[in-house]
């Protein structure tokens, strides 16, 4: 049994960490935390349903239809709501972010309406058999996507000009202007690749618990910032790290604890986290210079 | 025409004039100093040739093409380089992977093609990294390659910086103070190696600074700056003696 409640508990923080990038990403290159970004999941998700329920069409259509709109979609979200506010206040960015993250719900809410949907698997995959084991053939899908990804984003970050790029914008925006960065460039990137990330998380999501509704982005969004936070936010490899650690943290609490405690514990590591290690498993430490 | 030349530039911050009607025409190849006190405007001089700050009037030309109010990736594209008075490296970054960065804006490739690791990718990397380490080499950085750009000592930092301008392959480079808090020994070198870039480029250079050793040393003219005004200037030798300058910079 352990085995399996292990399982589920990576391919549901293989979920969160997909998002958690996404925040991890934006926060280290913007300076900003996205609290929009939970919502593009659930925008990922409408737009996969509609194109496969409402217009009929293939699964794997279905998928890169909701990647490239919520792509463009968090492009859009950068350029209309953030980028005004590039030189504003970090207060206002993050007041602007939760008005975003509002507008995106009730978006949701006036199109599709408040009663959540049954979302159908996009993409079946057979169980497997491995002795006494059955794995789900949605926890092989989601593993395998997920590492499939963060395997190629890695890649990307340390072996492509544009990934150093956002390296550098990260650790100094003007400096990297100053050196030939194209920083707007490099930021819309940003926003491009987490918001397509949220959209893959998204239909691996309701994969996994077929249903989705205005307000389904809202808490895996708050688990994967946790999650982000916790491996140490503006990390990568730490998005990923805290997005697994938290997922089978949940899923073990809610086999061996309580399924009501679950989100109490998630929560509580988080509190514990930050008062231990404010700067999460793979944080930098900051010097202070005096 | 010359080379660089900068027509009557001036900005105001609030009611504050921080550069007004700045003056300066350089051929190239030439070692220009750049000086005056604390607050002078200096710095916004710089910031003003690199497009942190757009002009409120009057216009800069370099190399016969016409740079005014430019934004910053457009003037670092068209040649323009700086360092910062307060280093401003990629302390995360290696050394090699600093200089790098300057070079990004010569070299391209997909990033499909970094991500396969396809041959094109190969090439562009080694004609990257011959390229840096040639830069590391002229600056005397060539062992500190895979070092954390914030684990090298203060000198070296200055000196990676100058490397990184460098490597955006530029025209005409701005050097902001490259002398601050270098020993004496360090200096010397320091004046030895901005002598070489400039031989060995044919680089045109404006710099700040605030050692006068230096500044007497490599410049071949100087411009005083005072209170954003331009106080005088001309070959380095005749300016530094001038009783207007000494008093500037001593009082009365």
């Amino acid at each position: 049994m352990f085995i399996s409640y292990l399982l589920s508990g990576i391919s549901l923080g293989a979920i969160y960490a997909l998002i958690a990038l996404g925040y991890t990403m934006v926060y280290g290159i913007a300076k900003m935390l996205n609290f929009a970004h939970g919502d593009v999941i659930m925008v990922g998700g409408y737009i996969a349903f509609t194109i496969s329920v409402t217009l009929g069409a293939d699964g794997w259509i279905a998928l890169l239809g909701s990647i490239i709109f919520c792509t463009l979609l968090g492009i859009t979200i950068e350029r209309v709501a953030y980028k005004p506010l590039r030189g504003a206040s970090k207060l206002s960015v993050l007041i602007t972010a939760i008005g975003v993250s509002y507008l995106l719900q009730n978006v949701a809410l006036l199109i599709f309406g408040s009663a959540s949907r049954n979302f159908q698997a996009l993409i079946v995959v057979p169980s497997v058999e491995i002795g006494s084991v059955t794995i789900p053939g949605n926890t092989i899908l989601t593993i395998g996507v997920s590492v499939v990804i963060m395997i190629v984003l890695t890649l990307f970050i340390n072996k492509s000009s544009a990934g150093s790029a956002m390296l550098a914008v990260s650790e100094d925006k003007g400096a990297a202007q100053l050196m030939g960065v194209n920083v707007n460039k490099t930021i819309s990137l940003t926003f491009a690749i987490g918001s397509g990330l949220a959209a893959v998380a998204g239909i691996l999501m309701c994969t996994q618990y077929p249903n989705i509704g205005p307000y389904t982005g809202q808490m895996p969004g708050i688990k994967a910032f946790i999650a982000a936070v916790f491996g140490g936010i503006g990390s990568i490899p730490g998005a990923m790290l805290g997005g697994i650690a938290i997922g089978v943290i949940e899923n073990l609490s809610k086999a061996y604890i309580s399924t009501q405690l679950s989100d109490a514990i998630t929560f509580a590591i988080l509190i514990i986290m930050l008062l231990v290690k404010p700067t999460g498993i793979l944080g930098k430490k900051l010097n202070e210079k005096v | 025409m010359s080379f660089v030349e900068i027509n009557n530039i001036g900005i105001s911050f609030g009611g504050l004039h921080a550069v007004e009607d700045f003056y300066l025409r350089q051929e190239k190849g030439e070692l220009y100093g750049l000086i005056g006190p604390n607050g002078a405007g200096k710095t916004t001089v710089f910031n003003l040739l690199t497009g942190v700050y757009k002009p409120d009037k009057g216009t800069f030309f370099l190399d016969g093409q016409n740079m005014t109010g430019k934004s910053t990736v457009e003037l670092n594209k068209l040649g323009i380089a700086r360092t910062f008075q307060n280093i401003r490296l990629f302390g995360n970054m290696t050394v090699l992977d600093n200089v790098k960065i300057g070079l990004h804006n010569q070299y391209r490739y997909s990033a499909l093609t970094g991500v396969l690791r396809l041959p094109k990718y190969r090439s562009t990397e080694r004609a990257m990294n011959e390229k840096a380490m040639e830069l590391l080499d002229v600056l005397e950085l060539g062992e500190e390659r895979d070092h954390l750009a914030s684990n090298l000592p203060y000198g070296k930092q200055r000196r990676l910086e100058i490397a990184r301008a460098m490597a955006t392959n530029p025209k005409y480079l701005l050097l902001d103070e490259p002398a601050a808090g270098m020993n004496p020994n360090e200096t010397a070198e320091l004046m030895q190696m901005i002598r070489f870039v400039r031989d060995h480029f044919d680089m045109t250079i404006l710099l700040i600074e605030h050692d006068m050793k230096l500044v007497a040393g490599i410049c071949e003219k100087v411009s005083v700056l005072d209170f954003g005004q331009l106080l005088c200037q001309g070959e380095t030798s005749a300016v530094l003696k001038d009783p207007e300058v000494i008093k500037a910079y001593l009082g009365e």
